[in-house]
Order: structure tokens, then C-alpha cells, then sequence
């Protein structure tokens, strides 16, 4: 037995830093001249690294129970500030480390044969690297500085990769969409940032945590800075009201959207609640204003998503509605329910956004549902697949999302029966989108497009191999956290329970424990609903291809409650007259002239003050004598 | 040095004083009136040495040495100017076989 001391993490942890950012410059510099499968192949190596050693961390936490932070350099340091560039890990890392490579790594795999035939595939790979690397830094990051720049960072790779086909302008608008509204959530987190350097006079996350128990439960410094992450928090994580741009990010190729824009990316923002859980426990308001924001997006989301018909626009509701559900965990304050969501929705979620992506694969890039239909036996694997992605995000057992999802639905039912039934419908939401999703997808009649499609083919085996491993991870990733009625195993949150040990001692919030018939009451009586549920949408969309009339109220849930438009005709309307005015007015009729006016002015002046010169010696001999006689007389007279 | 003195001091200092500054004046005219280079860079010469005798004067009035040493130095500074202002005026009279400084007036702008 090979004995591991700390040296030896610390080392592995700082190469778990290395592999993706040599990845990303091997891949982008070096791989343009050999054939395209090799950028993908190296990409995915790398990655592959990150996951042993991923597991090698998690087994020496496992052993020592000890978290452990060290400094890679002294990055800022003057006078009495002193930030460095320091790495640690504890079991909440190792979870995000987990979804980050594990999942990252399946879908690096399936890029493979995703991307094959795209010309820019070495230009995809490498920034995939790139994110993986900015995602690590995120999560392993021991101060905020360092946490924003992880935080910007995976931000940027977004951004590169929703405009990956840049060719297409539509792409481009989605990228800077994305971009932008991500950019007003960063300046929440900037302030948060600069009131906790401010408040604390550090930016070390375990200092501050310990330094704001001392502090009495809503106070102002902290209410500003959890107030200022949160925003953070809402840009990144897409909740209500930045959460258009995660729908137009779908621009981006499929595993793009499964990597960032579904499992890790997108999830930064409760990570960062979740990191940052004892200044949000001491700050009640934020808590509130969290359950609050979750619950609105779980649910506006939830609702447009059912009126979609764009099967990736689809899962970004999905997904958006899953993330409110996190926020809900989190304003309810069981962060280990919300980290317990994220882990499971990586996967099944991952795993439905690579299955719509070898639908979309098999009918040649078709993306709208109405073209679908009747796929059920023509691609039978991906179907199979969709379908336990489906069940495992419905919530049905024995799949990962029942667990979760009941995790969080628990603690909502401790805090009161009203937030519990108001949750679960919420819950519900899900099954009625999927549903509808999966048998528009398979059941439904042919549509002209698929009869039209003569090489409708299941995808390679590069692309179905992990498929499977997440659908078998959505199956069996659940059992680490079952219910007391169930068998009562509590692996994932006595891991996660050192973590949150202080935040849930700061807890003042009272929960009264569920006696088991209730439990058991808010168990079946959803699922039964459910069960209801899935044989309406069998009736609605499996038999009939989908209506393109729609009520009143559907139309606005299909509209999107015309967020898009209201953002549209407040935000951007008056921002671009107000740069048409700068740039007509302040620009070209101010500073313009002004500047031209300068150049002018010299000109005309030289114009004028150069006939002086005339060339003739005598004349200026005689003022310059008449001048040094000027001086002494004024020298006398003084 | 006092054997020089002595016979300097006879004359009073006033006298000294008048007589540089006419000459000083006369050089200034000079340069005023004359269109010749020549007799300009002359001028100057005088408007020089006058300032020279002065300071040798109140050098020997004052009994201090250093006047004395800025006379050579005028002196030296002196020939250097008047070693660039006649190659200056070659070159002027070869471009334009004149050293009427009227005809200078085209180098202006």
C-alpha cells in the first residue's frame, strides 16, 4: 500500500490545475496539423487524468477527513493586502470535482463523435479544456478573487463557445446575450467582493466564514455582500430575471450545452451559495429573497417549457427550472439538498441534452419537435436513454431525481405544509414538460421531415458509451441519499455534513420533523399525480402531432411571459437611444468638433502669427535691441 | 599684478565706464545701420571688447582677478563665433556670391 501524504494531494492538486490548461495550449497550438480525431482524443486524455486524480483526492479525504489548502503562489500582496493564489479542497470541492471531470470527461468523450466532421474541431476541444480548467479553479479556489476569476473565466468559454459556429450572426447575438447579462450579475459579485474586503479586510472564504459567526444575524455589512453574490449568483445560475440568455445559448453545439449550460457552468452560482453558506444563513433577508427567486423561476420556467417546441430550448427551461429548484433548496437553507440536486441533475440532465444531441445527430441537425416523431424504433438506444433521463428528472424512483428531488421537497415540507404542496407542484411541472417532450420525440406520428429522411441511424458508439454511463449514474447516483422510509442511508449528506456543520448550527429557521405516514403521504400522492400526468401527455402528444393553436394563456407561456420583449422595450430600447445619442450628439457634436476645433484654431493661428517672419536680419536685430532695452528700463524702474 | 594696477587706477573709473559704453553704442549702430556681414560680425567684435574693458577696469578698481579671467574667456568664446559666423558667410557668398544680409530674407518660412 502506497502511503499518500498531504505533499503528494497538494502536488496532485495542482496538476489537477495543469492538465486541462496544458490541454487547452497542446490541443489549440499543436494539433491543427494532424487529423481531426486527435484533438479530441488528446482533450479527452487530459481530462481522463483529472479524473483519476479526482478520485485519488477523494479517496485520501475519505481516509484522513481532513479538508486541506495550500498556496500555488503569492499572487497580490501589498501593504496590508494579501491575496494568494491557494487551492482547497474538502468534501464540497470533491463533489463539484466529481461533476466537473466525470461528467466533463463523458461529454469530452462524446464531443468526439459529435464535432467529427467540424472543421473547427481542435478550436472546440481546446476551449472545452479551457472551461475545464476555469470550472476547477472555481470550484477549488480558497478566496473569492480567485473564485471571480474562475467565475469569469467560465464565463469567457461560454461565451466562445455559444458563438463556436460564428459564421451564423444569430450565434454571435446569443454569445453576446449570454455575455452581457452574465456581466450584470459579475458586478453584484464585484461589490459583494469589495464589501467583504471592506468588512473583513480578507477575501479567504474559511476566514470570513469564521469571522461573520461572530457577527449578530442580519447585519447590514453582511445583508449588502450576500445580496451583491446572490446577484452574482442569478446572473450565472439564470434565475429570474437573467435567466433569458441560458435559452439562447442552445446556439452553441449540443455537448456544449450538456457541459455548460446544464451540468457544471450554470451551477457555479449555487456552488457559490453553497460555499459561501454562513453568511447567507446569517443573513435571513437573502435567504427569503433566495426562496423566493427559486420558486418564480422553477415555476415561469417551468411553464414555458412546456409550450416549447425546440427539444434543446426545451431541456434550457429544463434546466433553468432545475437551478430554481436549487435555489429553493438553498433559500430553504438545506444546502445539502441543493448540492445533492446539482450532483443528480449533472447527470441526468448531461445525459438528456446528449440524447437530444444524437437526436439531432440522427435527422441531420432538425432541432423542432413538430419535424420529429415516431424516432422510438428508429433510433431504439437513444430512446431508451431519453427515457431514463426522462424518469430520472420526473422524479420517479428508483432514479436519481426521485431522491433529490424528495430531499429538497422534505425539507420544504419541514419548514410548512404550504411550502411543501407549493414546491411539489412546482415538482410536477417537470413531468408535464418531459412527457410531452419525449413522446412529441418518439411516440408522435411521423412528421414528412422523418418520413422524408432516408438515413435516420442510431450514433456511434463514442457517442452512446457515455450516454450510458450517465444513465446508468442517473440510475444508481440516487441511492447515496434515500429517505428514512426508504433505508435511511444519509452517505451524501454526513459527507457533505462537516461543510455546512456551522451554517446549520447558525440555522434558526423551525423545522418540525415529518412523522412517517405524512412522509409517506408526500411521497405517493405526487407520484400518483405523476403516473396521472404521463398517461395525459400519452393521450395528447403520442397519438397527435402538436397543435400549432394555442389559448390565450398558453400563447403567453409559449411567448415566454414576453420576458424577451419586456427586457426588449426597458432595457435595451433605451440603451441603444441613449448610444445613439452619445455617439450622435456627445461624440460627433461635442467632443468631435471640440478636438477638431483644437487642430483648427492652431492652424489658423500659425496662418497668421507667421507674417511676422519676414526674413529681414536688420528688423530683427532691431527688436531684439529695442527689446534688451525694454527689459533694462523695466528692470530700472523696478 | 599691483605694478599693472597702479597706473590703471590713475585714470578714475568713470572714464572707463563712458568710453565702453560709447563704444558700445557705436557697435550697436553698427549692427543697426551696416548691411554688410562683415562689418556687422565687427560690430559685434567692438560691442564684445567694450564689455571686456569694463570688466578689466572694475577687475583692477576692485582688486580681484576674476574679471580678468572672464575677459579671456569672452575672448576665447569670441574667436569660436567668429570662426562659425565666417564659415557661415562663405557659404552664403558661394550660394549667392553676396554678403548683403538683405538677401538672406529668402530663407524665411
Amino acid at each position: 500500500m502506497v502511503t499518500t501524504t498531504l505533499n503528494d494531494m497538494q502536488w496532485m492538486a495542482t496538476w489537477l490545475l495543469l492538465f486541462p490548461l496544458i490541454g487547452f495550449l497542446t490541443v489549440g497550438l499543436f494539433t491543427k496539423r494532424m487529423a481531426p480525431k486527435w484533438a479530441g482524443i488528446l482533450a479527452s486524455a487530459f481530462v481522463f487524468f483529472n479524473v483519476i486524480i479526482t478520485f485519488v483526492l477523494w479517496s485520501y479525504i475519505n481516509t484522513t477527513h481532513q479538508s486541506f489548502q495550500f498556496n500555488l503562489f503569492e499572487w497580490i500582496q501589498f501593504g496590508a493586502i494579501s491575496v494568494p493564489f491557494s487551492v482547497s479542497i474538502d468534501s464540497l470541492t470533491i463533489v463539484m470535482l466529481f461533476v466537473v471531470n466525470v461528467v466533463g470527461w463523458l461529454i469530452h468523450v462524446y464531443s468526439i463523435g459529435y464535432m467529427r466532421h467540424d472543421e473547427g474541431i481542435h478550436r472546440f476541444f481546446s476551449y472545452m479544456n479551457l472551461f475545464i480548467f476555469f470550472m476547477l479553479i472555481l470550484v477549488m479556489s480558497s478566496n473569492y478573487l480567485m473564485l471571480f476569476i474562475g467565475w469569469e473565466g467560465v464565463g469567457l468559454c461560454s461565451y466562445l463557445l455559444i458563438g463556436f459556429w460564428y459564421k451564423d450572426h444569430l450565434n454571435n447575438n446569443a454569445a453576446k446575450k449570454a455575455f452581457i447579462m452574465n456581466r450584470i450579475g459579475d458586478l453584484g459579485f464585484l461589490i459583494g467582493i469589495f464589501m467583504m474586503f471592506h468588512t473583513f479586510k480578507t477575501l479567504d472564504i474559511q476566514t470570513i466564514a469564521g469571522a461573520a459567526t461572530t457577527m449578530p444575524s442580519g447585519n447590514t455589512a453582511l445583508l449588502i455582500i450576500t445580496l451583491g453574490l446572490l446577484m452574482g449568483a442569478i446572473g450565472k445560475s439564470a434565475q429570474i430575471p437573467l435567466f433569458t440568455w441560458l435559452p439562447d445559448a442552445m446556439a452553441g453545439p449540443t455537448p456544449v450545452s450538456a457541459l455548460i449550460h446544464a451540468a457544471t457552468m450554470v451551477t457555479a452560482g449555487v456552488y457559490l451559495i453553497a460555499r459561501s453558506s454562513v453568511i447567507f444563513v446569517l443573513s435571513p433577508v437573502t435567504m427569503h429573497l433566495i426562496l423566493i427567486i427559486g420558486l418564480l423561476t422553477a415555476l415561469i420556467s417551468g411553464l414555458i417549457a412546456i409550450y416549447q417546441h425546440d427539444i434543446k430550448k426545451i431541456l434550457a427551461y429544463s434546466t433553468v427550472s432545475q437551478l430554481g429548484f436549487m435555489f429553493i433548496a438553498l433559500g430553504l437553507g438545506s444546502f445539502t439538498g441543493a448540492m445533492f440536486h446539482l450532483t443528480m441533475h449533472a447527470f441526468f440532465k448531461a445525459l438528456l441534452f446528449m440524447a437530444a444531441g444524437s437526436v439531432i445527430h440522427a435527422l441531420n441537425q432538425e432541432q423542432d419537435i413538430r419535424n420529429m416523431g415516431g424516432l422510438k424504433n428508429k433510433i431504439p438506444l437513444t430512446f431508451f436513454l431519453f427515457l431514463i433521463g426522462t424518469l430520472a428528472i420526473s422524479g420517479i424512483p428508483p432514479f436519481a431525481g426521485f431522491f433529490s428531488k424528495e430531499y429538497i421537497l422534505s425539507a420544504a415540507y419541514e419548514q410548512s405544509t404550504l411550502m411543501g404542496v407549493i414546491t411539489t407542484i412546482i415538482a410536477l411541472l417537470t413531468t408535464l414538460y418531459m412527457f410531452r417532450l419525449l413522446f412529441a420525440v418518439f411516440y408522435a406520428p411521423e412528421s414528412p421531415k422523418v418520413q422524408s429522411e432516408k438515413h435516420i441511424h442510431e450514433s456511434p458508439w463514442v457517442m452512446t458509451i457515455p450516454m450510458m454511463v450517465l444513465a446508468l449514474l442517473s440510475l444508481v447516483g440516487g441511492f447515496v441519499q434515500m429517505p428514512a422510509s426508504f433505508n435511511d442511508i444519509n452517505l451524501f449528506s454526513n459527507y457533505l455534513a462537516p461543510v455546512f456543520a456551522t451554517a446549520t448550527q447558525l440555522n434558526h429557521a423551525v423545522y418540525q420533523p415529518l412523522g412517517t405516514t405524512f412522509e409517506w403521504m408526500t411521497l405517493t400522492i405526487p407520484l400518483l399525480i405523476i403516473g396521472l400526468l404521463i398517461i395525459w401527455m400519452y393521450m395528447l402528444f403520442a397519438k397527435k402531432s402538436i397543435t400549432d393553436h394555442l389559448s390565450f394563456w398558453e400563447k403567453i407561456m409559449a411567448r415566454k411571459f414576453y420576458f424577451d420583449e419586456l427586457y426588449q422595450i426597458t432595457v435595451v430600447r433605451p440603451m441603444m437611444s441613449l448610444s445613439k445619442f452619445f455617439r450622435e450628439f456627445i461624440d460627433e457634436k461635442v467632443i468631435n468638433r471640440l478636438i477638431n476645433s483644437i487642430g483648427n484654431d492652431t492652424l489658423l493661428i500659425g496662418e497668421k502669427l507667421r507674417l511676422i517672419q519676414t526674413g529681414n536680419i536688420g528688423f530683427y536685430l532691431i527688436i531684439m535691441v529695442f527689446s534688451i532695452l525694454a527689459i533694462l528700463i523695466i528692470n530700472f524702474i523696478r | 599684478m599691483e605694478t599693472i594696477i597702479q597706473p590703471l587706477q590713475t585714470i578714475p573709473l568713470m572714464y572707463y565706464i563712458i568710453f565702453c559704453s560709447a563704444l558700445f553704442s557705436i557697435g550697436v549702430i553698427g549692427i543697426l545701420v551696416k548691411r554688410n556681414a562683415l562689418t556687422i560680425f565687427m560690430s559685434i567684435e567692438l560691442m564684445l571688447n567694450s564689455a571686456n574693458i569694463l570688466l578689466a577696469a572694475f577687475s583692477a578698481y576692485r582688486n580681484d582677478s576674476s574679471g580678468q579671467l572672464f575677459v579671456f574667456f569672452i575672448m576665447v568664446v569670441a574667436a569660436a563665433e567668429i570662426a562659425i559666423g565666417l564659415a557661415l558667410l562663405i557659404s552664403i557668398y558661394r550660394s549667392s556670391h553676396s554678403i548683403d544680409i538683405h538677401i538672406l530674407n529668402r530663407l524665411k518660412w
